[in-house]
């Protein structure tokens, strides 16, 4: 992270506070937003602490860059009696992310709420869609094990409600939230139980003295076991194929601030965890960890980004096939993890970033269309370009890096990942990305054919250009996506520096 | 333990997991909502019974408390809105999941075949971080209470963070059912009449005893089991308890859900409060030690100071006490939020008609 080492952008008291700041400046804005008064100032709470997390997670940043890793003890105890933040380049990469479209979404939901949920109910929603950032954030931070499902659960509970509230506008966001509900849940069990087995076989929550004490201990089949809860159970959570099933219902019903926020954010802080777990705190000797790497996550991975790229080839409604991409594109995410290298990684990260600024200038997109057209099925979109140009150029530019395009930020991901699968010599997951590739352009080109080139449908409802509230987050995710197509340094560098953190050296 | 002990302890053990197990299984095959729900209730209860025999004292208590207590009458409102019926489905349907639910099973017992026995004084559980607390807790904190002083002071974080959960909880449940034509709803202008008389003594002679028993729990967090989190609950069924016997509407003009909400928002602001005023005081986040600055050492008469070599227990004692307090507001708010919502749908129904 060379790139943070002469960022100081907060005095050096504020600094060294500013990681337990992240986390709380969107937790006290969620009480806050759940007592303000109107919707208007709901909102003006959440974009102002969303902006004050991505201020002290770029100090964090600084600070990590400058340190290699920044401790935070929570409590004044010293773990593993306490609690601590441990912040190594990794987390402060995911802190970045996160923060950065908490904040985009924030921006958006100012004009992107009223048409979607009633007035009434913004502070709410506000204060929900804030917990749910502060869940997250937690969860990219901590140091401990079971600090990291609270923060899970925190994220996760708010998020169901959120899911749920679009019911106002798709009657179906109801048993989609329910489904999510029962999945989610399953999965957080899943990880505490494993967490318990790793608790009960080392005594310890902290995960560096947990990853230790691992080291010294040989498998057990408490271990095993607790391994095997905690990748299920964080599966289920980052929708790895074939345990996806609550996520095309989850995003094509949501409210569309809460599809944007979950496409970007929600998935990626599981595989983070995942990644946690599976490199930083489980030995690398042991031989169950790297056999369920290759044999079990590698072969799934390919399978979903196949499968799942057909299901969105075959969809017909818009914000469905947008969501089978999104599993299909966990599926290329997990495949770069599977090489369990610094390249594979680095490049998996760089996915990761690639894949949450494009499917946040899509699903913004989306719902700057819904604004004025009521539209669920792609043919209901045919030539909507003519009407709302400023919106669908932008989705056409999440598009186009959705589809890899060279240029765009997807070019280079899908790049680095062929490269570091070449320099594994898996032959084979070249092969799958290809197919991959060649089936996202088949659905891209759908989306876009009807989009721009059909002619719109006589007597059909037309669409108005979104407000510039709606449309400036839109044009910054989709901006970056082209900035960071033409000048990665600045992704590259945080996805080197956070592959560095787990496997020691960059490509 | 002498021979006779241990085998009655052991016999004990397989009776009451015989009893979950017979619960568990008519739970599954049931089709009625209502015998489902009671049926938990007593799962619940067998469950507390069985972590007091395994000296879980605190946890047994928050199981009653919340498994038995409020999540039964919560799902009671919640059958208001739904058939009271189970459909069964077809046995094909079920293949995948009994699967799954047996593989889970298998994975456990393996699991369990690695685990040290229980109570093994040598485990890592109980050699490493667990002995750390148990020899450090009078130095470092001073509460009798070791459970007390791990979850709000060692790992206060977690509190925090499991507090909001629970707030989360109500947000998601009053964005989803708060509001309705229930609004408009006055209470009604006289009573019904005296059909219910002997309920509505009884009831009005114990809530004030539930709430005075909340408040005992409480404050007695710190020396027996207990704390924010079970006294929250009983506190909140004491709102239930007069919301049922005297009606919603009566309730609602008393603790109306707005409130309810606020003072929900107001508990976790004081719990992150409290770690704000330690950072402003020169600490980490939620160092309660750091509650005791010089500012309050002057305030305490100095015959009631104590040990000088343990003054930060009084910054401890008020750490626990207000993060206490905060828990308490947000869990016995959030409960009556939630409680309201499942019940607001029911008015609402009037509402309409």
């Amino acid at each position: 992270m060379t790139v943070f080492e002469n960022l100081y952008v907060a005095a050096p008291a504020l600094t060294a506070q500013a990681p337990i700041l992240v986390v709380l400046a969107p937790l006290v804005g969620a009480c806050a937003a759940a007592l303000a008064p109107g919707a208007r100032t709901g909102w003006v709470i959440s974009v102002v602490t969303t902006l004050f997390a991505v201020w002290m997670a770029m100090a964090v940043a600084g600070e990590v860059a400058r340190h290699g890793v920044v401790q935070y003890v929570i409590g004044g105890f010293a773990p593993p009696l306490g609690i601590a933040f441990r912040i190594d380049a990794l987390g402060a990469g995911m802190g970045l992310l996160v923060s950065t479209m908490g904040f985009l979404g924030a921006l958006y939901s100012g004009h992107a709420l009223v048409s979607e949920i009633d007035t009434q109910k913004h502070t709410l929603f506000q204060a929900g869609y804030l917990l749910c950032v502060a869940g997250f954030l937690g969860l990219v931070f901590t140091g401990d094990a079971f600090n990291a499902f609270v923060f899970l659960e925190v994220s996760s509970i708010g998020t169901y409600a959120l899911v749920a509230a679009g019911e106002a506008r798709d009657r179906r966001a109801l048993p989609a939230a329910f489904t999510y509900l029962i999945f989610g849940t399953v999965g957080a069990t899943f990880y505490v139980i494993g967490v318990g087995f790793l608790y009960g076989a080392t005594g310890t929550l902290n995960m560096a003295d947990m990853a230790a004490r691992l080291g010294t201990l040989g498998d057990s089949s408490a271990v095993q076991a607790g391994f095997a809860f905690i990748v299920v159970g964080l599966g289920l959570k980052a929708a790895m194929f074939p345990l996806h099933g609550w996520l095309p219902g989850t995003y094509s019903t949501a409210p569309s601030l809460v599809s944007v926020f979950l496409a970007a954010v929600a998935t990626k802080a599981a595989i983070y965890l995942m990644a946690r777990f599976a490199f930083d705190v489980f030995p690398q000797t042991t031989t169950f960890g790297g056999l369920f790497i290759k044999d079990v996550l590698a072969p799934l991975a390919a399978a979903g980004a196949i499968i799942c790229s057909l299901q969105a080839i075959f969809e017909t409604e818009i914000r469905r096939m947008l969501a089978f991409s999104s599993i299909a594109q966990v599926g290329f995410i997990l495949l770069g993890f599977s090489l369990a290298s610094a390249a594979g990684m680095s490049a998996a990260l760089f996915y990761m970033f690639a894949h949450a600024l494009m499917k946040t200038a899509l699903f913004m997109a989306l719902g700057a269309l819904a604004i004025s057209l009521r539209a669920r099925r792609l043919d209901d979109l045919a030539g909507v370009a003519r009407e709302a140009p400023w919106s669908v150029a932008a989705f056409g530019v999440g598009a186009a890096s959705l589809a890899g395009v060279p240029l765009t930020m997807g070019f280079l991901a899908k790049w680095r990942l062929i490269d570091a699968a070449l320099g594994a010599g898996a032959i084979w997951i070249v092969a799958t990305l290809a197919i991959g590739s060649l089936l996202t352009l088949v659905y891209v080109g759908r989306m876009l054919e009807a989009m721009f080139f059909r002619a719109p449908p006589a007597g059909a409802a037309r669409a108005k250009e979104a407000p510039v509230g709606v449309l400036a987050p839109l044009w910054i995710a989709a901006g970056l996506s082209i900035w960071f197509g033409i000048d990665a340094s600045l992704p590259e560098a945080i996805a080197d520096a956070g592959a560095a953190a787990l496997f020691g050296a960059a490509r | 333990m002498t021979g006779f002990a241990v085998e009655a302890n052991f016999a004990l053990n397989i009776a009451l997991l015989l009893m979950l197990l017979v619960c568990g299984v008519a739970i599954a095959r049931t089709r009625s909502l209502m015998a489902a729900i009671l049926l938990m209730s007593v799962y619940s209860l067998v469950s507390a019974v069985w972590l007091v025999v395994m000296d879980a004292a605190d946890v047994a208590f928050t199981e009653a408390v919340v498994g038995a207590g409020v999540s039964t009458i919560v799902l009671l409102g919640a059958t208001l809105l739904a058939r009271g019926q189970t459909e069964r489905h077809d046995w094909r349907t079920q293949i995948v999941p009994g699967i799954a639910a047996i593989g889970v099973g298998v994975l456990l017992v393996y699991a369990a075949t690695g685990l040290p026995g229980f109570g093994d004084a040598a485990s890592p559980a109980n050699a490493h971080v667990g002995r750390a607390y148990l020899e450090q807790t009078a130095q470092d904190i001073g509460v009798p209470n070791m459970v007390t002083a791990v979850l709000a002071s060692y790992r206060g974080f977690d509190t925090l963070g499991e507090a909001v959960v629970i707030f989360a909880a109500g947000i998601g449940v009053a964005l989803l059912l708060g509001f309705g034509p229930r609004a408009q709803l006055a209470p009604l202008p006289e009573d019904l009449g005296d059909h219910h008389v002997v309920l509505r003594v009884v009831a009005k002679l114990l809530i004030p005893l539930i709430v005075l028993y909340a408040f005992y729990v409480q404050f007695h967090g710190d020396i027996g089991a207990g704390g924010g989190f079970q006294a929250g609950v009983i506190l909140a069924v004491a709102v239930i308890l007069h919301a049922l016997v005297f009606g919603l509407r009566e309730t609602m003009a008393a603790v109306p859900a707005k409130a309810a909400r606020t003072i929900a928002a107001l508990g976790i602001l004081l719990y992150a409060g409290v770690g704000v005023v330690c950072i402003v005081n020169g600490g980490g986040f939620l160092d309660y030690d750091r509650l005791f600055s010089p500012r309050v050492e002057a305030m305490i008469p100095a015959n009631l100071l104590g040990d000088p070599g343990q003054a930060h227990h009084w910054g401890q004692h008020f750490g626990i006490f207000f993060i206490e307090l905060g828990v308490l507001l947000t869990v016995a708010a959030t409960m009556v939020t939630i409680f309201y919502g499942f019940a607001g749908r029911v008015l609402d129904g009037e509402a309409k008609r």
